[in-house]
């Protein structure tokens, strides 16, 4: 079999290997709050204090929520359990639509209120030509 | 364990496959392009934008694999102390690099019309930077140590810390909330990607996959033909 050298060198990569996905996952789980791009709107009425720094809020637009006044546009995020209203004025891309991801980045006025000042739009994992959808559709 | 290898043996396969390989990757490139630029319906929700899913999909999954390929290389290198497999690593690493820059490129233009910006320090996009840095100090540590020994070491090294990175670029969009959308082809279950979307993406996997080869066989011939005018190990 293979000489001592050999086992002695496996047995390290293996025990730096572990330490190392260990050390990652532990610093990872610490650093959660940081990792995540943005917050759920159920994760925003749990929290306990407000903080004035600028926090990012995704989720779906709900239906028939978006309303175009002036130059402000109005929507309510939602993750279907907690709603948050959106202000946001400024130009929104082109993937911006009702029933679709979105992330705000802005800061809180209270528990319900979000000041935008920048929205993504979040595209979701499925990909199709048109007429496969119209058909989806029609079912 | 084994003997180093046969320079001469290696050579003579490894010499010639280069344009057969070459022949092989213009043709699958051709189809793949015409695949996914022409034949490919256009996308219900992003229109012609997806084609940059073509390059940008595998792009990304060449530069994983090759990343896993070089640890794997690395590991058992160390562990068998063969220095071919240390050869094979650095002759693989440069294709590697260019498809992380690619992936992150061609992920930032689809980025600007579909989610309204060039860049987001989200898991996803974050740990594929950090990669590319692993790549980059992988291929450093090659140029700067002279030292064979030391060099085998230090780039072993670096992969292994660098693929604990790589299983958390595959669940980073899983884990956390990140801008970067979900997986859409699963092996597992149904994937949410159209079948005739999907037929492209797989050719242009192929097209890139091989010309990583090809690019890999030309460095590892150079190698080759440094070893064997021993002196001149270091251009």
């Amino acid at each position: 079999m293979y000489g001592k050298k050999v086992k002695l060198r496996f047995f390290f990569i293996v025990l730096i290997l572990t330490i190392l996905a260990l050390s990652i996952y532990l610093v990872l789980k610490s650093l959660e709050e940081n990792v995540v791009y943005f917050q759920s709107p159920s994760e925003i009425k749990n929290v306990a204090e407000f903080k004035e720094t600028k926090i990012r809020i995704g989720g779906m637009v709900k239906k028939n929520s978006v309303s175009i006044n002036m130059n402000e546009i109005n929507f309510i995020i939602t993750d279907f359990k907690n709603e948050i209203n959106v202000i946001y004025s400024g130009a929104v891309p082109n993937l911006f639509e009702e029933g679709k991801g979105v992330v705000a980045e802005g800061f809180l006025k209270d528990r319900n209120f979000f000041m935008a000042s920048k929205i993504l739009a979040k595209h979701d994992e499925n990909y199709m030509p048109p007429e496969v959808k119209a058909a989806l559709e029609e079912k | 364990m084994y003997k180093f290898f046969e320079p001469n043996k290696i050579f003579s396969i490894t010499s010639r496959a280069p344009k057969y390989i070459l022949i092989l990757f213009v043709i699958v490139l051709t189809i793949g392009l015409i695949e996914s630029l022409i034949l490919s319906p256009e996308d219900y929700k992003q229109g012609h934008s997806v084609r940059i899913m073509y390059v940008h999909v595998p792009a990304a999954w060449t530069t994983l694999g090759i990343f896993s390929t070089i640890t794997l290389l690395s590991i058992f290198g160390y562990i068998f102390k063969l220095k071919n497999f240390f050869l094979i690593s650095k002759s693989l690493a440069p294709s590697g690099f260019i498809f992380n820059l690619i992936a992150l490129v061609t992920g930032s233009i689809w980025g600007k019309p579909t989610w309204g910006t060039w860049w987001a320090w989200d898991a996803r996009i974050t740990s594929m930077l950090i990669l590319a840095l692993f790549y980059l100090i992988y291929l450093l540590a090659w140029r700067i140590y002279e030292n064979k020994e030391q060099v085998y070491k230090i780039t072993s090294i670096i992969t292994i810390f660098g693929i604990i990175n790589v299983p958390i670029i595959k669940y980073s969009v899983d884990w956390w909330n990140t801008l970067h959308q979900p997986a859409s082809i699963n092996i597992l279950s149904k994937s949410s990607i159209h079948s005739s979307m999907l037929f492209p993406l797989i050719i242009m996997t192929a097209a890139f996959a091989l010309f990583s080869l090809l690019i890999f066989l030309m460095k590892y011939n150079t190698e080759l033909i440094k070893i064997k005018n021993k002196g001149l190990d270091r251009l």
